[in-house]
């Protein structure tokens, strides 16, 4: 089980939860047993071809995905995947 | 200090600064660049203090409110260091004006709160070369590394393109801890000073993530991507575009027109409706820690997202008038129950803080 760091922004979509565990061997695999598991999530972070959107970003450890093997990257029980999406927040706070 | 020395205060009095906005992220960030005695700093703000930035916004204090932010912040960097000139920029940065305003700075630091502005500073500083030191905040979470610097990578390497209007992050969980923005705004102070002074390892290439709920700051790699439209090889913005069209969102003049359709109804004319006693439902689809600070007489609270899951218990031949924090969310409520067949479904334009201004000053706003 790989776990998943989810961010604020997406914390509302996933029962709240900050971390979360998931199963997989690929960082695919492990993402869609996390949107299977939280079905409000897959349209946040997915577009409707089923790509990754464009400012959504994820991490295995500290390593962009999109510059490892992307989706095909492969998971090991000790790594952690981050799920970075772009926040824009400074002045107004909102 | 030694790293510092003579030699590295005249940097600092040789360097020029630019800080778009002075608000969460700009206010602290300011307060320190000043102190430092950065020789020229320049700000970039239209707006003006409001009592609800004072939680966070340290460089405005209850005596500045009403007054430009601009007008505030100087006065306040005055007192701290008279040697420092500084640039009054009072307008909204924007594509026409950008790449002239910023060609004066050496470096540019970035506090804006919404994404046009973000990628109108991080392509206009791409093609002008200029270091443009980055930090963004969201509840209690903020991000910070450095773009643009020669080799690294840009804002458009990590991010291609904005979320759309309405996906995340929404207002219904907007807000920010007020120290949050302290936190990266001095982030951003301290990169620019090491900029300047040319020591230590400058954060670039690397994104700085800070969780303050459970204190812990993390880091990721970031890179160039030789396929970046705006900073790669072969890149294809060659000069500013329209952000607002590029952030799909309508232009600031639009937005600022109000329309009123028969679709809305404002705060003095729901007011009237009330007293007249009329029949009809008022909902407010705001989040319950909303509804405890301030709530308009005689509503019902439906939180947005738990809307789709308590339509059957509503009576959709009745009226209803809904209303959140500033008109976003229950807009997006008055679709949802059209589409779902209510016939008599109203937004109330500018929501509670509208009612606040124009009906009850006594309703605190937040």
């Amino acid at each position: 089980m790989a776990r998943i760091l989810i961010p604020t922004p997406l914390r509302q979509f996933a029962e709240k939860q900050d971390t979360v565990e998931a199963a997989g061997a690929t960082v695919g695999e492990v993402l869609i047993a996390l949107t299977v598991r939280y079905p409000d999530l897959k349209k946040q972070i997915y577009n409707d071809e089923g790509k990754l959107r464009s400012f959504v970003n994820v991490y295995l450890n500290d390593d962009d995905i999109r510059y490892l093997n992307k989706d095909a990257t492969p998971v090991s029980a000790s790594d952690t995947l981050s799920i970075v999406p772009s926040i824009a927040g400074g002045a107004r706070g909102i | 200090m030694p790293e510092v020395g003579m030699e590295g205060q005249l940097k600092l009095k040789n360097a020029s600064v630019l800080l778009v906005g002075t608000g969460g992220l700009g206010a602290p960030t300011a307060l320190y660049l000043a102190a430092a005695g950065i020789g020229r700093i320049g700000l970039v703000d239209f707006d003006v203090v409001d009592y609800t930035n004072l939680q966070r916004q340290v460089i405005h204090g209850t005596k500045d409110v009403g007054k430009p932010k601009i007008d505030s912040a100087i006065e306040t960097m005055t007192d701290i260091n008279p040697f420092v000139k500084l640039d009054r920029h009072e307008v909204a940065l924007s594509s026409e004006n950008a790449l002239e305003i910023l060609k004066d700075y050496d470096y540019i630091v970035d506090g804006t709160d919404n994404f046009p502005t973000r990628y109108l500073v991080n392509d206009a500083c791409v093609l002008l070369k200029k270091p443009n030191v980055y930090g963004s905040i969201f509840r209690f979470e903020g991000q910070a590394t450095i773009f643009a610097y020669p080799g690294g990578p840009c804002y458009r390497c990590l991010y291609p393109e904005p979320p759309p209007p309405g996906l995340v992050p929404s207002c219904a969980e907007g807000g920010v801890l007020g120290i949050l923005p302290g936190i990266i705004g001095l982030v951003q102070a301290t990169e620019t000073v090491k900029l300047i002074l040319g020591v230590g390892q400058p954060l670039v290439g690397r994104l700085m993530l800070y969780d303050a709920l459970n204190m812990k700051f993390r880091e990721l790699k970031l890179r160039r991507d030789p396929d970046c439209p705006a900073c790669g090889d072969h890149p294809t913005i060659t000069k500013l575009i329209d952000y607002q069209q590029f952030c799909g969102m309508p232009h600031r003049e639009e937005e600022a027109k109000p329309v009123t359709t028969s679709g809305e109804i404002d705060a003095v004319e729901l007011k009237a409706k009330l007293d007249r006693g009329d029949d009809f439902k008022l909902i407010d689809v705001r989040e319950p820690h909303e509804f405890q600070i301030c709530r308009i007489p005689g509503s019902t609270l439906i939180p947005l997202g738990e809307l789709p899951k308590h339509l059957h218990e509503l009576d959709p031949s009745a009226e209803y008038v809904m209303h959140c924090k500033m008109g976003g969310r229950s807009a997006k409520a008055v679709d949802l129950m059209k589409q779902s067949g209510f016939k008599n479904v109203r937004n109330m334009t500018g929501g509670i803080l509208a009612w606040s201004d124009k009906v009850d000053p006594t309703v605190p706003k937040y």
